[in-house]
């Protein structure tokens, strides 16, 4: 039977000139400096004279049509039809005219849109998908990040933290939502459970056995069936089975927990780019709001607010006052499952007579 | 008018508060589509149960072997084996490259949102971690026409699986003082020489470039990038004179020393008495009122961009741009998670054909990984599995002590082949 004529795609990357604001078109490469008039907005000026004013706001990242064409009527409106947005889901909106600015704001905040995310403010989390998209999620991303951004809402909309504050949540271990000064990442507590009925036909028994970081799963054989089985006293729980075999289910209602990890910063400014590091565990998956995490997040966020030197990110304030004075300033337990036991783990031990008091 | 809604007293929760509700959202959308309805269930459901129920599958476009994201409900009753929800039964997600450094006209949005209406959910995420436009929920009828219009309005497919992947860049050049080189281009020259590899999977994992304009990293390109192409520049920081006598006129010597010059990493900025100020070539310097100057040391300077960002306008990169080039950055998976390492600390970034010449290093990088990682291993893995030597050596780099914090602290190798080294480094040094 003939197959009906299929489209062939046409495969190009698009140039992205067209759809710059004709100011950054212009001034492409020959921009002088810029300042932040207020919070939520940057003025940039260019070597040539031009003047730009950027306004930041908000978005819910998962965003239904109506809230982009509304997006776009305010665009249409103020910005000469264009829009560009930040890696952190805030929508941004070039004026060329000073006098703009005010109306701009106050329709994007009479729309429910907040202005901030700017200099030193909290930004928007960066978001993963959870369980409204994602195949193997521990938890949500929208709804930990709405209730998360509702908590730091004048967070975003002042700039009143030391520096820049970068959050991240994570469904799962993976970690998809990146390195931050804050990130809220599943935690997994137990082994996965293993349905051995679909495993064979289900899984790639030795890409799974291949996957596992501590060599936890090996094949075995259970009521007749070929299957895989874990070692519990080796496994971390990390998840790292289940992408490549979901009959190994690792999420848990009750098990699945959240931890809470600090010092995150992707940037080179002061001290090379750090990861983050684990400072709380065990809090419970509680939808729809996660009040027991936003109430440790919120925590360490007003207490570095208080303590930091004006500069200073979340990592730099800490390689000040040190990691003792940090769980007490915070009131945070630090307990044994805080000392890294993975591979190249004594770099992170201390091998000084450098001891806080 | 859609289908009678299901309860949703969690979600309903998430309509409280004042930042923006993507449960408000769905709402509006439920108002006229089933699908959106069940999927609103379908989340609810989530939220009572605390798991997810979406599981992958195969679902693509003609010619392309990634791309989409296959979801379907996992929900199903237990005795007919039907979806519970069986309006959004299938959910798949639709990723498409947004412009380099997200620009858009409203015309573009307007339309993403029409063909969005027509053939999918309505929701759109802008935009994902993968730097993806992601045109969430389509059923599987849907997806080609619903790609078919996308393509037709000029915009082609995001990566998936174990390909290059969509590619980031910042705002830079288009918006930004502290911008090094054209980001967009690069980004666009190096995503237009992969778009077979990315829209047909075969390499061992995935390979994602990202590029940012300065050391600020504005796209997390170190740590989230297989290759990072960060901006920097090497001769003396650019300085002006008006612009630091205005900040400092309005900011003070207590936040000069606290904040610019106590924070230099390298201790490379001092002050002055102007006329103290030294001559070398490689100092910088700029007065900040009639008798004091900020002296840069630009041989200590490491390009870490705090005091810029701290006096912008007042201090800038240099006119002799370029990019470092880091390779190895990854989440987690397998080994822990790694930040890039540098294997070009310079990159000339300014003609036609340096960008040219960034291409091509790109394309041996990504043929040294197809033919020498291991199955779901990124580079950051091969490298720490063969050593960063093995892998300079395999796509013919040389040693530069860059890419290094300190030389080797343990005596466990082999010097034969000490003299021949030395004499390559100093034929080069000669050369140089």
């Amino acid at each position: 039977m003939a197959q009906p004529q299929m489209r062939k795609p046409v495969e190009h990357f698009l140039d992205n000139k067209k759809f710059l604001h004709p100011k950054l078109a212009v001034n492409y490469g020959n921009w002088k400096y810029h300042d932040r008039p207020r919070p939520g907005v940057l003025h940039h000026v260019s070597n040539s004279g031009d003047e730009v004013w950027s306004v930041r706001a908000g978005t819910q990242r998962q965003m239904d049509v109506y809230t982009i064409r509304k997006l776009c009527d305010i665009a249409d409106q103020f910005a000469e039809g264009r829009v560009r947005f930040t890696i952190r889901s805030n929508i941004e909106y070039i004026v060329s005219d000073e006098k703009k600015v005010a109306p701009l704001i106050a329709e994007l905040e009479k729309n429910g849109f907040p202005v901030g995310g700017t200099g030193n403010s909290v930004s928007m989390v960066a978001h993963t998908q959870g369980w409204l998209h994602c195949d193997i999620p521990g938890t949500d991303a929208s709804g930990v990040v709405k209730s998360m951004m509702d908590a730091l809402y004048d967070d975003f909309k002042n700039e009143e933290m030391p520096n820049r504050v970068r959050l991240s949540t994570s469904c799962c271990e993976i970690n998809c939502g990146g390195q931050a000064d804050i990130a809220v990442i599943i935690q997994h507590t137990k082994p996965p459970k293993i349905n051995h009925d679909l495993v064979a036909n289900v899984c790639e028994r030795p890409a799974v056995v291949a996957r596992c970081p501590v060599a936890a799963i090996r094949p075995a054989l259970v009521n007749g069936k070929p299957t895989l089985e874990i070692d519990e006293k080796k496994c971390v729980c990390c998840g790292a089975c289940y992408p490549p075999c979901p009959p190994m289910q690792i999420n848990d209602p009750e098990h699945s927990k959240l931890a809470i990890w600090v010092g995150g910063k992707n940037s080179n400014a002061r001290s090379k780019p750090t990861f983050h590091k684990m400072v709380a565990a065990g809090l419970p998956n509680n939808a729809p709001r996660w009040p027991e995490v936003n109430e440790i997040v919120k925590k360490i966020l007003m207490t570095y607010k208080a303590d930091a030197r004006p500069w200073e990110r979340m990592a730099d304030w800490i390689e000040r006052i040190g990691w003792p004075r940090f769980f007490e300033k915070t009131g945070l337990p630090f307990t044994k499952y805080m000392i890294d036991d993975w591979r190249g783990s004594r770099y992170n031990l201390n091998a000084s007579a450098h001891v806080r008091f | 008018m859609a289908k009678q809604p299901h309860a949703t007293p969690m979600l309903d929760e998430l309509e409280t508060g004042p930042w923006p509700s993507f449960v408000t959202g769905l709402k509006r959308l439920a108002k006229d589509k089933d699908y959106v309805v069940d999927l609103l269930g379908h989340l609810e459901h989530s939220y009572k149960t605390r798991k997810g129920y979406w599981k992958g599958g195969t679902v693509g476009v003609f010619g392309y072997g990634g791309g989409v994201i296959p979801r379907f409900t996992e929900i199903k009753d237990e005795k007919t084996g039907e979806p519970v929800f069986k309006d959004a039964a299938e959910f798949h997600t639709i990723r498409i490259m947004p412009p380099a450094g997200w620009h858009y006209d409203t015309d573009t949005l307007r339309k993403f949102c029409d063909i969005w209406e027509k053939y999918g959910s309505g929701l759109i995420a802008l935009h994902g971690q993968t730097g993806d436009i992601m045109m969430q929920g389509c059923t599987t009828e849907n997806v080609q026409k619903a790609w078919d219009e996308i393509n037709e309005m000029g915009f082609d497919m995001g990566g998936a699986g174990p390909a290059v992947r969509t590619g980031m860049s910042c705002v830079g050049a288009a918006r930004c003082e502290q911008s090094c080189y054209d980001e967009a281009k690069a980004h666009q020259m190096i995503i237009n020489r992969f778009l077979d590899d990315i829209h047909r999977p075969a390499l061992p994992y995935k390979f994602k470039f990202k590029f940012s304009g300065c050391g600020n990293d504005c796209m997390n390109a170190i740590q989230r990038s297989d290759m990072a192409i960060i901006g920097t520049w090497r001769d003396n920081m650019r300085t002006d004179e008006a612009l630091a006598k205005k900040w400092f006129a309005k900011h003070g010597l207590n936040e000069l020393i606290n904040d610019v010059i106590n924070m230099c990493p390298t201790r490379a900025i001092q002050l002055k008495d102007s006329k103290d100020v030294r001559k070398d070539a490689h100092v910088s310097a700029v007065a900040l009122n009639d008798s004091q100057s900020l002296e840069i040391d630009n041989k200590d300077c490491v390009r870490c961009m705090h005091c810029i960002n701290v006096m912008t306008g007042a201090l800038g990169p240099g006119k002799d741009k370029g990019a470092t080039i880091l390779v190895g950055g990854h989440s987690h998976l397998k080994i822990g998670a790694t930040m890039g390492t540098v294997v070009v600390p310079f990159f000339d970034l300014k003609k036609d054909e340096d960008y040219e010449n960034l291409v091509e290093l790109a394309g041996t990088m990504v043929d040294f990984f197809a033919e020498n990682a291991l199955e779901h291993e990124r580079i950051g893995e091969t490298i720490e599995r063969i050593g960063l030597v093995n892998f300079l050596e395999g796509i013919g780099l040389d040693v530069d002590p860059n890419m290094i914090n300190n030389p080797r602290m343990n005596p466990y190798v082999r010097t034969d082949g000490w003299d021949e080294e030395v004499a390559k480094y100093n034929a080069k040094k000669a050369a140089a």
